[in-house]
């Protein structure tokens, strides 16, 4: 099937404005008439059911966490773009659309991004009128800030707690509604299905986590913005909970997968120090504003990074990219960290680590601009590793922290299951194959605070379906599954635990779908998955019972989803026979190293559609077009 | 190296709970806490045991979820730190360490070292924000803020709500919480507006969840993982007083 993503049409400058014309509407006193279904609090989901309530709707909202205020979106430290131009450094929207466009090696679809760089700007008005605590200069105005692939000035930044700062503004306008009754909030609850009737989303099952109580809830409109599926590598920078449930079973009761393999891999996170590691840090982008990131010239130089002369460091990728240095994008600076590392001169333990060093930013701007700058920063690193960075570079290391695959979405956000939309990290259609510092808060909240509120409109005043009554067979037939999988899962009392499984999924995940890939590689996985998933129903260990607050019992519906979701990452990595953004393929690559894109066979949105357990999914294509940036070659040197 | 812990074990909010000793043994210093808990839990599942159940989420020091009493400090010893942010190398092989969960009459124990502390969220819910709609709203730079004003707002933001003040006060107080929010808010322009009626609801919730008043402990500050400074309950005092004249 050739998927249709509903771009409207006109010069894309006027797309939006246009498409909100022509968008039906709910009169304000029809709204109470109507519930919406939020599930994950983060961002996307905070702000979306903020303004929701703000309108009239009557919103559930759902999260595992015990408060609404810990979704992982607060975790998020370096900034927010939007193309406010206030440093008159010559961003403009659409420079921002392109370098987004670019950023994401042209697999984005070019009007959702063009949308997202034109409602930037309105984000950063909301959020201050919220309140929202953004850095300053002594004048009083906003301060910016630069991030990987700019080469300007226009990232907003709350010191090293952005997304924390965001997210507070989006969660505090979320009690308000919180406190009007207009939304009702379910901490503590997960989701672990979702309700199709009639061909439409209607409603989901969750499991109440304190009591184990497995309950429905019905709604005119679901809208999932449950973040990304890193965790799927087990070590990664997401929160431990972070999972792929909620969109996965979307996927099994109909919604297409789009791009699964785009998993990006972030450049400067702690090292891993143990196998008892149970997730990595990230070092915010930020830092490489004033960072330099060097390995020795030598293999195996063992001296103290101290000890080491400027004239046998080598600053790689001030060498490879003169014009971006330090701040290429992610992928690129990624990839370069993994091959200096295979060279043998990665440095700390293992030779898993380059250096990212403030030595020069200090003598440049002395220590307390450091320490103003990136503090908490600093004061992370050392709690984690016990050195000062202030005295020694840092030592860092990709890992896994974003995922740009996600639900399939058309231009309204909404999948192709009619009623069900997807926001934020969770969809697939802003970042292409790699996304751009900085640019997850801004599409979090683009899409919660100025989308969602037009496009759901749209869907309500169209559908025939009325929000059904949880007596539904259907909501009947969904309970019973996922009480049955939780049983199944409590039965087996084997000898492996959850964690145990979880992290042989990742070593795999990491070793063969990871930063580079290849056929081989990729088939290996696609053999070694279905064999862990295998030993896992039949041998993982489960203790408890289903009826109380059972952490292992939750980690376990995870575990089994990852387990399932990772073969789908693996195939759609294996089909993509090229090299774009995150996704190297070392088959295919420019006798520099560089990744080579195939436009002429993979200019397109790869959506999934499930058939069934152990059939292979069905690849729908979603043709890309660019009709207002040329299809280049991504360069940053 | 290897470790004693007495750890607080309780089914649920109606059972009573106890100490219970386990070994912690081959623990290396670079593992976190929460680490540590986690090689003590999986040989409890091994062992057929019901592991410890305790929250937590980041497990980078920003989210609030993990909140753990260790050896009668909530987060531990190490100063500005949280539980999952802290590292074994703050102890010595042979110690001892006793884990109970935040103990305060507004925060009900659910299970082990999971406790409720939904009370906090009613706090926010009552008038912790500014009453603006999405959209409508001026251009950002419209709104000037002078630095200090500006760095004062963003120090008391920097609160991740784990409520380690509140278990750390003799009183179970929520003042330090309370005052993080209302200075936040206060400092800013956009924030003035409303005020006098923000500090009446948000004190008032506070006491009707059951939490204590303030008797200068100063507790609350020596256990904030975000350094959060009592001066800032000074400033929710006087925004209070302010607000009795205003609504009189």
């Amino acid at each position: 099937m050739i998927l249709n993503g509903k771009v409207p049409e006109g010069p894309i400058n006027e797309k939006w404005d246009r498409h909100r014309q022509h968008l039906k509407l709910i009169a304000p006193a029809n709204r109470r008439k109507f519930t919406i279904i939020v599930v994950g609090t983060g961002l996307a989901g905070a702000s979306a059911a903020a303004t929701l309530g703000e309108l009239g709707y009557n919103v559930e909202a759902f999260c595992y966490q015990d408060s609404a205020r810990r979704a992982h979106s607060i975790a998020a430290q370096g900034g927010i773009n939007a193309a406010k131009n206030y440093p008159n450094d010559g961003d403009s929207i659409y420079r921002l659309f392109y370098d987004t466009i670019k950023g994401g090696d042209f697999r984005s679809r070019e009007a959702n991004v063009y949308r997202l760089a034109q409602v930037s700007v309105n984000i950063i008005d909301q959020c201050v009128a919220q309140g929202v605590p953004f850095a300053r200069d002594y004048a009083g105005y906003l301060d910016n800030r630069s991030f990987g692939g700019a080469q300007l000035s226009r990232t907003f930044y709350a010191r090293g707690q952005t997304g924390q700062q965001l997210l507070l503004g989006a969660y505090q306008a979320l009690s308000r509604q919180v406190h009007l009754g207009k939304v009702r909030l379910h901490p503590r609850t997960e989701m672990l299905d979702l309700v199709v009737i009639d061909g439409e989303a209607k409603g989901i099952v969750v499991r109440d986590l304190v009591s184990g109580k497995i309950e429905a809830y019905s709604g005119d409109a679901v809208c999932l913005c449950t973040g990304g599926y890193g965790n799927v590598f087990y070590l990664s920078t997401n929160a431990m909970g972070c999972n792929v449930t909620a969109t996965y079973r979307a996927y099994k009761k109909g919604a297409f997968f789009a791009n699964p393999c785009f998993t990006q891999i972030h450049p400067t996170c702690i090292p891993v120090s143990g196998d008892y590691q149970s997730k990595l840090t990230l070092m915010s982008e930020s830092l490489r504003n004033d960072g330099r990131i060097w390995v020795p010239l030598k293999k195996a130089d063992n001296r103290h990074p101290n000890d080491i002369p400027e004239e046998e460091r080598d600053y790689y990728l001030e060498r490879k990219y003169p014009s971006f240095g330090n701040l290429a994008p992610r992928d690129i600076a990624s990839r370069a960290a993994k091959e200096v590392c295979d060279e043998g001169r990665g440095v700390g333990p293992g030779g898993l680590g380059v250096y990212l060093d403030f030595a020069d930013a200090i003598n440049r701007l002395g220590e307390s601009v450091i320490r103003q700058r990136y503090g908490n920063l600093f004061e992370m690193y050392e709690r984690i590793t016990g050195e000062d960075a202030y005295k020694q570079p840092m030592r860092i290391y990709p890992a896994v922290h974003y995922t740009m695959g996600g639900l399939w979405v058309d231009y309204n956000i909404e999948s192709n299951l009619p009623g069900l939309f997807v926001l934020g990290e969770a969809n697939f259609s802003d970042h292409g194959a790699n996304r751009l510092g900085a640019s997850a808060l801004m599409q979090g909240l683009a899409d919660g605070y100025f989308i969602i509120p037009y496009t759901i409109a749209d869907y309500l005043a169209r559908t025939n379906v009325k929000r059904p009554s949880i007596e539904h067979s259907e909501f009947k037939r969904s309970q019973e599954e996922v009480q049955n999988n939780i049983k199944r899962l409590l039965s087996i009392k084997g000898r492996k635990t959850v964690n145990e499984f979880h992290r042989e999924l990742g070593r795999i995940m990491w070793d063969h779908v990871g930063m580079a890939r290849s056929e081989a590689s990729l088939k290996d996985a696609l053999k070694m998955i279905p064999e862990i998933r295998e030993e896992f129903w039949k041998n993982v260990i489960v203790p408890g019972s289903g009826e109380e607050l059972n952490q292992e019992i939750e980690k376990a519906g995870r575990v089994a989803d990852f387990l399932e979701f990772a073969e789908l990452m693996a195939i759609d990595a294996l089909h993509r026979n090229e090299s774009c953004g995150c996704h190297f393929r070392v088959e295919y690559q420019m006798p520099d190293g560089e990744a080579k894109r195939d436009d002429d066979n993979y200019c397109y949105v790869a959506a999934w559609q499930y058939r069934g357990p152990e059939k292979a999914p069905e690849l729908h294509k979603e043709p890309l077009t660019f009709e207002n940036v040329k299809l280049a070659i991504r360069s940053y040197k | 190296m290897d470790l004693t812990l007495f750890v607080w074990r309780q089914r649920d909010k109606d059972s009573e709970g106890r100490f219970e000793e386990y070994k912690a043994i081959d623990i290396s210093p670079d593992m976190s806490f929460l680490e540590m808990l986690d090689v003590v839990n999986e040989r409890l599942i091994k062992e057929g045991k019901e592991p410890i159940a305790f929250d937590h989420d980041c497990r980078e020091g920003i989210c609030g979820m993990c909140s753990q009493v260790i050896n009668g400090i909530p987060h531990g010893p190490q100063q500005k730190t949280t539980v999952c942010q802290l590292h074994m190398r703050h102890f010595k092989d042979g110690d001892t360490i006793y884990i109970e969960p935040w103990r305060a009459r507004a925060f009900p124990v659910i299970k082990d070292l999971i406790v409720d502390r939904s009370a906090l969220d009613r706090i926010i819910q009552a008038g912790g924000y500014i009453s603006v709609h999405t959209g409508g709203v001026p251009d950002a730079n419209a709104i000037l803020i002078p630095k200090p004003d500006a760095d004062v707002a963003m120090d008391a933001a920097e609160c991740i709500g784990c409520g380690a003040c509140v278990a750390a006060c003799p009183n179970g107080s929520a003042m330090l919480f309370t005052a993080a929010k209302v200075t936040h808010l206060a400092m800013l322009p956009q924030g003035r507006v409303e005020a006098a009626r923000r500090v009446c609801l948000m004190t008032e919730q506070m006491l009707k969840e059951g939490f204590g008043n303030c008797t200068n402990h100063y507790e609350c500050q020596a256990a904030c993982p975000k350094g959060i400074k009592v001066s800032l309950i000074a400033k929710l005092n006087r925004e209070f007083i302010k607000a009795q004249f205003k609504n009189k």
